[in-house]
């Protein structure tokens, strides 16, 4: 496993904030050369630490004003309606996250709708619609706060 | 701020593959570079995109263990979501926070390198958070799915 020192971690934080920062402003920051910011990203990458991009847009800009965690236990169990399950969710374009989970439910999922009646038109039509679905707990989500985590 | 079709077109293949070049994300929105850049820059400047952020890949350095913390908080006490979100900031392995309207008030989501170390940062860093009603836990077996794009 890869080891960090306090530039990879300077490193991994900045990138955290904002993917787009290049080797010549991240060294400027940390007090390194350009090549030397470089490695340094490059070998985070080829760990797998630095696992891509995301895009944090403004949903309800968009007109995606509900977010729902859902949380769904299956009402049959096995191995070939998991995959069922798992295939069929992963396709509606209104889930965003699917995860399989051990506690109080099988699957974790979050779903955006325009509204609270488009999202009862998802739960209906898609989600209760799905594989061996059983019961579905709704949270709609208030507000969420990524942290930096032990790199901080 | 309104948004028109080579809008959307431009956010669509940006939140597939936020990683992309200017040269290929203009070639799949099916605009010119010059039209990408000045539409990603609009969209910025207006607040639709928020950021572009790398993703950690916690796993590669070595956070085995991932736990979705599900709390019910005692609200008699008015300022006990403030209490407990300010709390829960200063604990490093806590990489999120979201509150909810639901049967849930509050979710964490924990890292830890194993269960022996979850063990100990649940013990004395999670049950000592303030206005702790009750607890659920989810235990992370698998993200089948993780985006952060809405269906444009």
């Amino acid at each position: 496993m890869i080891e960090l020192d306090d530039l990879d971690r300077g490193i991994l934080r900045a990138l955290a904030l904002d993917g787009r920062l290049g080797a010549g402003e991240l060294g400027r920051r940390l007090g390194l050369s350009q090549p030397a910011a470089w490695r340094r990203v490059k070998r985070l990458q080829e760990a797998g630490v630095l696992a891509g991009q995301r895009l944090v847009v403004d949903r309800a800009a968009l007109g995606f004003g509900v977010t729902v965690f859902l949380g769904v236990k299956l009402a049959t169990k096995g191995r070939v309606s998991l995959e069922d399950f798992e295939r069929a969710v992963t396709a509606i374009p209104e889930v965003q996250v699917v995860q399989h989970v051990l506690g109080l439910f099988d699957y974790r999922l979050r779903v955006v709708a325009r509204d609270i009646a488009d999202f009862e038109r998802v739960l209906r039509r898609r989600i209760l619609t799905l594989p061996g679905v059983g019961q579905v707990e709704a949270n709609v989500l208030l507000t969420e706060e990524r942290r930096p985590g032990p790199i901080g | 701020m309104q948004i028109d079709d080579t809008d959307r077109r431009v956010l669509r293949q940006l939140m597939a593959e936020p990683g992309l070049a200017m040269a290929d994300l203009a070639e799949r929105a099916g605009v010119t570079q010059a039209t990408c850049w000045r539409r990603i820059e609009r969209l910025t400047e207006s607040g639709v995109i928020k950021a572009q952020q790398a993703v950690i890949d916690w796993r590669a350095l070595g956070y085995g263990v991932e736990v979705s913390l599900r709390f019910s908080l005692d609200k008699t006490d008015p300022r006990a979501f403030d209490d407990f979100i300010d709390a829960a900031r200063e604990v490093p392995e806590v990489i999120g926070i979201e509150t909810f309207l639901g049967r849930v008030d509050l979710r964490l989501n924990v890292i830890a390198r194993d269960m022996a170390q979850y063990q100990e940062i649940y013990r004395r860093r999670i049950l000592t958070l303030p206005h702790i009603a009750d607890i659920e836990a989810l235990m992370l077996i698998a993200t089948i799915k993780d985006s952060d794009g809405v269906p444009l």
